[in-house]
């Protein structure tokens, strides 16, 4: 079970960043101005670079000779474990970036608790990702407050994009026996205790950015366990697959 | 790699500054932003770097068009690295461009009303995966051998520029030439894949270079003024000389029944391209300008309200600092 249980975690942490940054690989060459691009390309590298490393380590606990690679391109869509709020669309520029923020914002405060893993490779994939998270939170931050607090148009936009991602940002701390299990073995903290140092982040930033945070509590859910995705996954994963999976057993 | 296309215009400046500034040319100094230059000079220049500038920034729409269908996460990892670096060129470029006193949403601008131009190249579609690495090794490569000698041209900023871009493009199209080795060597699939790509792309990528020297009336005054320091037709024979192994090397067909050694040159000869096709190209009518363009000038629009934004929240947290001092 403990093994099982450390796949599972790091499919989650591993799938959050390869399905979140293909969502953003699919802006290239039209963002509202060339820095967005440079930046977007860049985060979208940081996420894939991170993958690499989760999903690696993943193919090893597992141990079926599974490559990242493998994992990547050749599972289908109820195996993946991402939260949904990753695979929601890209929508326009602010929608983007909201998800980012709240992605980031949570990113930021799973890999500091992740830096003090019992599992060193686990530690040591934190502290690597805790260095591109923390400039990622902070310019995805910036540009919430820029746009929110900017024109009234752009302040509409951001608060509609917030509307429509909140109830995807429950999911990020849910717990289950897969927690429960990482919890036991101090690899991995409770999600539901990443909550409180997350809201004071998001609540701050949207402060500034002139936003209301919806008052409804209500969460979907069904990503992180795999139980039921989005329409939208499926979509994203035919396009990301088709090489791999049109050409089995091709070396690229 | 546009000096063809630049009309130099006959100037009533003053002999005596235009003389001095022809014969700092000929002392191989650099002009700086500062310095005195002709007219002509100057906005054969704006031309050339913004135009270079663009093809940058257009050139991440047929890229962009793979990554989402990269085949493994280490090439999806490096073809966002290179776009991301032709971007960073663009940005590059257009500051280079700004020093001749024109701004970058001027050259946008001109770019999205079709009055600018960017490497016709771009409008040839990606379609396979080999293309990209095709696009890596040949239409970087063919750059590179442009940008090299564009390392010595006349204008510091502009030469400066190169230099530095030149360093990432090579590793670009060793990449690519990585790439497309997987593919050649791969499975019969993918050495098809590979060899379509090098057939559809060999002539535009040797077309980059631009017409023939007898052809290119304007390449004269570039020449004489250092903008351009090689011919059209020398870069091209350099070109087709350094890849014509590597093709080979792949195991692939030549992609042109033309390309022969001539041991009497000591160059590969090659069939001429179809230069109708390239002025065609560049008067809007290649494969892809319109949609090209058309994705440029969307994302420019669709953007407004967020350049809006920022602007206006610039401008308020200027003021609160104000009201604060």
């Amino acid at each position: 079970m403990a093994d099982n249980a450390l796949f599972q975690f790091l499919l989650r942490m591993g799938d959050n960043s390869l399905i979140l940054g293909h969502r953003v690989s699919e802006w290239c060459g039209h963002s509202p101005v060339l820095e967005e691009d440079i930046a977007l390309a860049n985060t979208a590298l940081d996420l894939i670079g991170q993958t690499q490393f989760w999903l690696g380590l993943a193919g090893e606990v597992e141990g079926k000779g599974r490559t990242a690679d493998d994992l990547a391109f050749l599972r289908d869509a109820w195996d993946y474990r991402n939260v949904l709020l990753c695979e929601l669309p890209n929508g326009d520029f602010g929608q983007t970036l909201m998800r980012q923020f709240l992605y980031d914002a949570w990113a930021s405060v799973m890999m500091g608790r992740l830096m003090t893993s019992s599992d060193e490779r686990v530690a040591a994939i934190a502290a690597k990702a805790s260095k591109e998270v923390a400039y990622h939170v902070e310019r995805s931050g910036d540009t919430v407050v820029g746009l929110g607090d900017g024109t009234e148009e752009s302040h509409a936009r951001m608060q509609a994009a917030l509307d429509y991602l909140w109830p995807y940002v429950g999911e990020m701390f849910d717990s289950d026996e897969v927690d429960a299990a990482m919890v036991k073995a101090g690899i991995a903290p409770d999600p539901a205790s990443l909550r409180e140092e997350y809201d004071a982040l998001v609540g701050k930033v949207l402060g500034q950015a002139t936003l209301t945070i919806p008052t409804d509590t209500f969460h979907h859910k069904g990503g992180r366990t795999g139980y039921m995705h989005t329409e939208h996954l499926g979509h994203l994963l035919c396009t990301m697959q088709w090489l791999q999976r049109a050409y089995p057993g091709a070396t690229w | 790699m546009y000096a063809q296309m630049i009309t130099a215009e006959a100037s009533d400046e003053d002999p005596k500054l235009l003389e001095e500034f022809q014969a700092r040319i000929d002392r191989d100094e650099k002009i700086e932003p500062k310095d005195w230059m002709p007219m002509a000079y100057r906005k054969t220049l704006i031309r050339q770097i913004g135009q270079h500038a663009h093809s940058e920034v257009v050139g991440q729409l047929p890229e962009g068009n793979w990554i989402t269908r990269a085949p493994t996460l280490e090439r999806k990892a490096i073809l966002l690295a290179k776009v991301q670096d032709e971007a960073g060129h663009g940005l590059y470029l257009y500051s280079a461009a700004e020093t001749l006193g024109v701004s970058r949403d001027e050259l946008v601008e001109l770019l999205h009303e079709g009055k600018m131009k960017y490497s016709s190249i771009f409008n040839y579609p990606t379609l396979n995966w080999a293309d990209i690495g095709a696009v890596g090794w040949l239409v970087d490569g063919a750059a590179i051998v442009n940008q090299v000698a564009l390392q010595r041209t006349s204008y510091g900023p502009y030469s400066r520029a190169m230099i530095r871009i030149c360093k990432e493009e090579s590793f670009h199209a060793r990449q690519g030439y990585h790439a497309i080795m997987q593919m050649a060597f791969g499975t019969p699939a993918q050495k098809a894949m590979a060899q379509d790509a090098v057939n559809r792309l060999w002539f535009p990528a040797i077309m980059m270079f631009g017409p023939s020297d007898s052809e290119s009336v304007h390449s004269e005054q570039s020449m004489q003024w250092k903008i351009k320091v090689r011919s059209n037709d020398d870069l091209r024979q350099q070109f087709v000389d350094q890849t014509v192994p590597q093709i080979e090397y792949l195991g692939l067909d030549l992609p042109d029944p033309g390309i022969k050694w001539n041991e009497e040159r000591g160059h590969y000869d090659y069939s001429d391209p179809d230069w109708s096709e390239f002025f065609n190209v560049i008067k809007g009518k290649g494969p892809c300008n319109v949609d090209r363009l058309n994705d440029r000038t969307n994302a420019w629009e669709d953007g407004a309200w967020v350049r809006d934004g920022l602007l206006a929240h610039g401008r308020k947290k200027a003021a609160a600092r104000t009201a604060a001092e």
